[in-house]
């Protein structure tokens, strides 16, 4: 978060010619390095047993410091491990957040074949063909179903009881998918009857393209709305002219 | 060339006989403290409003007639939009200059706002609206709402997502006045919301109704000013029947100009690179969706906030209700604005000195009391202010938005009389440190030859106005060709 700020901070001394170069979207999902069921049962067992198992259960039967991981799916797996949000950093956190994540690829693959080998139901990760998706359609349902909490650019929100719906722009294009699929903690969760293959595809399309908003406006500070422009207008428009009237004015 | 000049001179005075005005007008004095500048920021940030809402207006299209978009901005082909949203879009996008015509526009009124704040701050701080400024006082704050009211009409207009949630927050607001809300509602947006009509009714009062209004209270703004001349701050040869300060040609005109530069210069430099109202990427407006972080411009803060921090009390009864929103919605602002309309009355039925006219000002040290109710009131709506971000705030701090509801209503209701006490205290210290120019001796020779030791104030410079006897107000001040 102080990452944005500092962000926004530098932004603001630079202006924005930099980023008027930014034109149009489309960083076209890089390569997806989704998981795919070609993990090792065995390695993953010893993975979980000891990364997992002490809040999870030995079999994901899930304890009372954790829930049951049967049924959950490889797109649950991949989304909360790959996001760094599993395993928790420790326990009394109001939710688990980004972090890096404790596990390689590789390692992830083997935790989604041990996971998926006790039960095989749950949504499987989303396979994503986005070369031909339809932007427009995913700015309206991204509108119309994600801004409530995440904000029109993505930047995130705040929800009740100190819980937070994070920001998507790190979110990889596989990751947002998972999380349609399987809503992750409060978020409400979008199967295949509520979006289409082509919506899901659609609204990832349009949560990427949101990495590189088109700031063909200048300086997009932060995203944040009217606020962050407000601070501008007050330090660097009335500041400044405050500045220049001390210039030209007499001082006595 | 300059005999050209002189008969067209002529040729004009004959007929209007002006040339006697223009000498006097050109000849008058201000002065020339830098705070007297602030109400200029605010002037010329309206005439850039004015030059730059005209080229606005040749490519906007005040309509809600559904269109689908089929423009320069990708995302949003082949996506059902308003005209007004549409051609919003062709403007910031299609059109020359469109884009950062439109930035101007908004960081212009940004501005206006913030220096017309400054310098009511300035005016209130140094007492300047005691008798017999009164009447510009009302006047300059009716231009206050006035702009305020005509910044929200304007980021109402392109009816993208953010000015939609606007406009559904005012249409409530509307709607909670006790017995006549919902005719008010009905009268001003036609209808059911979102009525069909609002978008035009607003682009007539944000383009004709409310400039022509704003236009002509600053003329009488300024009349005013140059008939009861303006206030100056103590000092030599400053009294409370003189104006110390440069002529309006050259010296101030001149400087004038230099100014409205700058604040174009200021303007357009964050017009053009500093983003102001994405609306591409809100989206077009949609009764049902709202989006996280809906804020409005700062200047609506203040109401944004109050009607996020008051508790839901609904009161209901004699088949009545009145809704929590009425509260901070409606009861807020008037009380708001009817305080700082009346403050001139209010103080002046306090202290009781309203009996003479001032012409000197205040330094806000000597008016404890005042400056530390300005602090407290300043205080309670930059509290406000805040409270409009919690989400944002939370977002970006990592805390809890339930946590921070409580943590602003705490500070709303303690920090206002803790800063104005402080303020109060401070002022009091101040007043009584000696003054730098009290403590320098003056030493004056007389008419008879005599040497007097006199220190400035105590010397009585001014201050009461009434002139001493031993002639010793006029001391350092010297010959006075500027007075009036």
């Amino acid at each position: 978060m102080t990452r944005r700020s500092a962000a926004l901070l530098v932004l603001l001394v630079l202006g924005g010619p930099f980023s008027v170069l930014v034109t149009m979207l489309h960083p076209a999902a890089a390569g997806q390095p989704a998981g795919t069921a070609d993990g090792d049962v065995e390695q993953g067992r010893a993975l979980f047993t000891t990364g997992c198992s002490s809040c999870h259960g030995l079999r994901a039967e899930g304890t009372r410091r954790g829930p049951s991981l049967l049924g959950v799916g490889a797109a649950s797996v991949d989304f909360w491990v790959s996001t760094g949000r599993m395993p928790l950093k420790t326990g009394g956190a109001r939710q688990a957040v980004r972090k890096p994540p404790a596990y390689q690829r590789d390692d992830i693959d083997d935790l989604i074949a041990y996971v998926t080998s006790l039960d095989p139901d749950g949504p499987p990760i989303p396979e994503l063909d986005l070369a031909r998706a339809d932007l427009a359609e995913g700015g309206e349902l991204f509108r119309a179903n994600c801004a409530a909490c995440h904000g029109a650019v993505g930047i995130g929100g705040a929800l009740a009881s100190g819980r937070l719906a994070p920001p998507l722009r790190p979110a990889s294009a596989a990751q947002v998918a998972e999380a349609v699929r399987i809503g992750p903690g409060t978020m409400p969760n979008f199967g295949p009857d509520t979006f289409s293959q082509d919506q899901l595809e659609a609204v990832v399309t349009y949560v990427e393209s949101l990495d590189h908003p088109d700031d063909r406006g200048g300086s997009g500070l932060g995203h944040a709305g009217p606020i962050p422009e407000g601070f501008v207008g007050w330090l660097a428009g009335l500041g400044a002219l405050l500045l220049a009237c001390y210039w030209i004015g007499d001082r006595e | 060339m300059t005999r050209t000049i002189k008969r067209a001179n002529r040729w004009f005075d004959d007929r209007l006989g002006a040339s006697g005005f223009v000498r006097t007008a050109l000849n008058k004095v201000f002065p020339d403290h830098w705070s007297f500048m602030l109400g200029e920021i605010a002037l010329y940030s309206f005439l850039l409003l004015v030059l730059t809402g005209i080229y606005l207006t040749f490519f906007f299209q005040p309509s809600l007639k559904e269109v689908v978009y089929d423009g320069a901005y990708a995302p949003l082909k082949g996506v059902e939009m308003s005209q007004a949203y549409e051609s919003t879009l062709r403007l910031s996008y299609e059109v020359r200059a469109g884009m950062v015509m439109r930035q101007m526009h908004h960081w212009a009124a940004i501005i206006f706002l913030a220096a017309i704040v400054v310098h009511v701050g300035r005016v209130f701080f140094t007492g300047a609206f005691r008798r017999p400024r009164e009447l510009n006082w009302i006047v300059g704050c009716s231009l206050l709402v006035l702009a305020m009211a005509n910044g929200f009409a304007g980021y109402s207009l392109p009816d993208d997502q953010l000015s939609g949630t606007g406009l559904r927050i005012a249409y409530s607001i509307a709607l909670s006045i006790p017995l006549g809300g919902t005719w008010v509602a009905y009268l001003l947006f036609g209808g059911e919301f979102p009525a069909e009509s609002i978008i035009s009714r607003l682009f007539v009062i944000h383009v004709l109704l409310l400039p022509l209004a704003i236009l002509g209270l600053l003329g009488v703004h300024m009349a005013i000013v140059w008939r009861q001349k303006h206030t100056q701050f103590r000092g030599p040869g400053k009294t409370e029947d003189n104006v110390v300060g440069s002529r309006l040609w050259p010296s101030y005109a001149l400087k004038s100009v230099g100014f409205f530069f700058l604040v174009s210069a200021v303007t357009a430099l964050l017009g053009g690179l500093a983003q102001v109202n994405p609306i591409w990427l809100y989206g077009p407006f949609r009764a049902a969706d709202v989006s996280a972080a809906s804020q409005p411009d700062w200047y609506v803060g203040w109401l944004d906030g109050a009607l996020r921090l008051f508790p839901g009390w609904e009161i209901r009864a004699f088949g009545h209700t009145i809704p929590a929103v009425f509260f901070p919605g409606v009861l807020l602002p008037t009380v708001s604005f009817g305080l700082l309309f009346g403050w001139p009355f209010i103080e002046a039925r306090f202290t009781k000195e309203d009996v003479r006219d001032h012409h000197l000002l205040d330094r806000p040290r000597e008016r404890p009391l005042r400056t530390g109710i300005g602090t407290g009131v300043i205080t309670f709506y930059v509290v406000l202010f805040f409270a409009a971000a919690t989400d944002v705030l939370a977002t970006v701090f990592d805390v809890s938005v339930t946590g921070l509801l409580v943590a602003f209503r705490v500070a709303l209701l303690c920090l206002p009389p803790v800063v104005a006490f402080v303020t109060y205290r401070l002022c009091k210290e101040a007043a009584a440190l000696p003054d730098e120019e009290d403590a320098a001796p003056v030493v004056v020779r007389t008419a008879s030859g005599a040497y007097v030791t006199g220190h400035g104030h105590q010397a009585g410079n001014g201050g009461d106005g009434t002139p001493r006897a031993d002639g010793l107000d006029e001391i350092g001040s010297g010959p006075r060709p500027d007075a009036h």
